[in-house]
């Protein structure tokens, strides 16, 4: 059954960026919102509503102006540049692009956070390697160079990679938009696959709002910068006109027993 | 033709000194240009705008102090560096003395070589390192220098290269080597099949290097 504990809590984020004109671009202009562990939710909006941006703000890969963000309990934007470090080891991150090392091999890629934090023996690397390969379907492609492999082996390598240090959130940064209908299929397989063996919460950035209709439990609409509203997609309610396509797009079969994932 | 040969022949104890002298040059420019050249270009890459130390009070000096010592000929550098040769090799004169100044044109050059390979890296990929909680120095050791790896070997080709050809003009301070023997001998001398096997030489020596790079480069590169 889906806690209803907060795992992720998003208060009063603000984020402006100085353009090249010397403008300034207000992309967060005052978010709050609640994420319970185990859910997966979802961020929509057109381009440019700064969902990528709020994205980018859980992890602090962009610091907030104003604002907290607190995760699993540990408020983020009070720690220093190192215990910051360590708290990543909480928060997988995956992107549209990958962003895989192409020199590395597969399993040196879902080794990677594994490494960097020290603390483990080389074989309990190797055995969580071995764990999160497996997880993905992936373990017979262990001692390939991703050149080698389809987008969509790709995008499980990176999920595999953001899973290894045993993560309690799963940030996706538009993770299906560079892959046709059916690789995308696939990886939101993966992703319900993962949520419901691991409990990882999940936050989804994309701007294909069928990928959220599969995936999410609910979605927060983003428009210039603020949550125009805040949908469950197992209730027929929406104001805005993004929220009215988003639950039109809804799986029939989908919403009750996903709930209960 | 006959006499010719016998001059070579004659030459052959010096070619092979020249030979010696040249790959000590080469190989002290070249080490120094890794061991010091490497860092700078990476501190180069990691100050300028835009990545994850952008430190423009550090990037504007560093480059400026990279882009005088590059413009300077390199013969003019080996001149005004004489006192600096004296203290560091004890002498001016002679292949160690040469080292000096052909290390020191190789420093900032190679530096650049490095930040432009580094800005090669897909920034995507630093940045999956830093959401994963990676410190700079895990970036630059696991991310910037294995992405870039066969970039930086192709690198150091074109600056071997390069220096092989600068080392020439170390005859100047009697640094000796192939390139000064090239001189001294065919040029100043008129000794054509000096000057054309001293030449000979230096082009099989450039192939090699080129073929080398090239294959360890290809070999590094899974991309």
């Amino acid at each position: 059954m889906m806690s209803a504990a907060a795992l992720l809590r998003l208060a009063g984020l603000r984020k402006s960026f100085v353009l090249p004109d010397g403008g300034r671009f207000d992309a967060v202009r005052g978010v709050s919102l609640t994420v319970h562990a185990g859910e997966i939710y979802g961020i929509a909006g057109r381009s440019g509503a700064g969902k990528s941006t709020l994205l980018r703000l859980v992890n602090l890969l962009e610091r907030p102006d104003a604002g907290t963000v607190t995760v699993d309990g540990q408020e983020l934007t009070s720690l220093s540049k190192h215990d910051l470090r360590a708290a990543r080891q909480n928060i997988g991150m995956i992107f549209q692009g990958f962003h895989l090392l192409q020199n590395a091999t597969v399993a040196d890629n879902v080794a990677f956070p594994l490494r960097i934090h020290g603390g483990r023996t080389r074989a309990q690397i190797a055995r969580r390697v071995t764990e999160c390969l497996d997880l993905v379907g992936l373990l017979d492609k262990a001692a390939s160079f991703p050149a080698q492999l389809s987008g969509g082996q790709k995008q499980r390598v990176a999920i595999a990679r953001a899973l290894a240090s045993g993560p309690a959130v799963l940030l996706c940064d538009e993770p299906t938009s560079a892959l046709d209908a059916e690789t995308t299929r696939q990886i939101l397989r993966t992703l319900a696959d993962v949520r419901q063996r691991l409990g990882v919460t999940i936050l989804i950035v994309s701007h294909e709002l069928d990928v959220l209709a599969a995936l999410c439990d609910r979605v927060a609409i983003v428009e210039d910068g603020l949550v125009a509203e805040e949908l469950r997609l197992d209730q027929p309610r929406a104001t805005t006109a993004l929220g009215r396509e988003l639950l039109g797009l809804r799986p029939a079969t989908i919403p009750q027993e996903r709930r209960h994932a | 033709m006959h006499e010719q040969l016998t001059q070579l022949v004659e030459l052959l104890p010096e070619l092979w000194t020249a030979l010696g002298q040249t790959l000590t040059m080469l190989g002290i420019g070249l080490a120094s240009a890794v061991l010091l050249g490497g860092p700078l270009g990476i501190l180069l890459f990691l100050v300028s705008p835009g990545q994850s130390l952008a430190n423009r009070w550090l990037a504007a000096p560093l480059g400026w102090f990279v882009n005088t010592v590059r413009s300077l000929p390199f013969i003019v550098l080996l001149v005004a560096l004489v006192p600096l040769t004296r203290v560091i090799a004890g002498t001016s004169i002679g292949p160690l003395a040469a080292a000096v100044p052909l290390s020191c044109a190789a420093i900032p050059y190679f530096a650049r070589l490095v930040e432009q390979n580094l800005r090669e890296v897909p920034r995507g990929v630093i940045e999956a390192a830093h959401a994963m909680g990676a410190s700079e120095w895990q970036i630059v050791l696991r991310v910037l220098l294995v992405e870039s790896r066969s970039g930086l070997v192709l690198a150091l080709t074109v600056l071997a290269i390069s220096f092989l050809s600068y080392s020439a003009v170390a005859g100047v301070v009697g640094g000796g080597g192939i390139g000064d023997l090239a001189i001294r001998y065919g040029y100043y001398r008129f000794e054509t099949g000096v000057m054309v096997a001293t030449v000979a030489l230096l082009v099989v020596i450039v192939q090699l290097i080129q073929l080398t790079g090239n294959r360890v480069a290809r070999h590094l590169d899974k991309r």
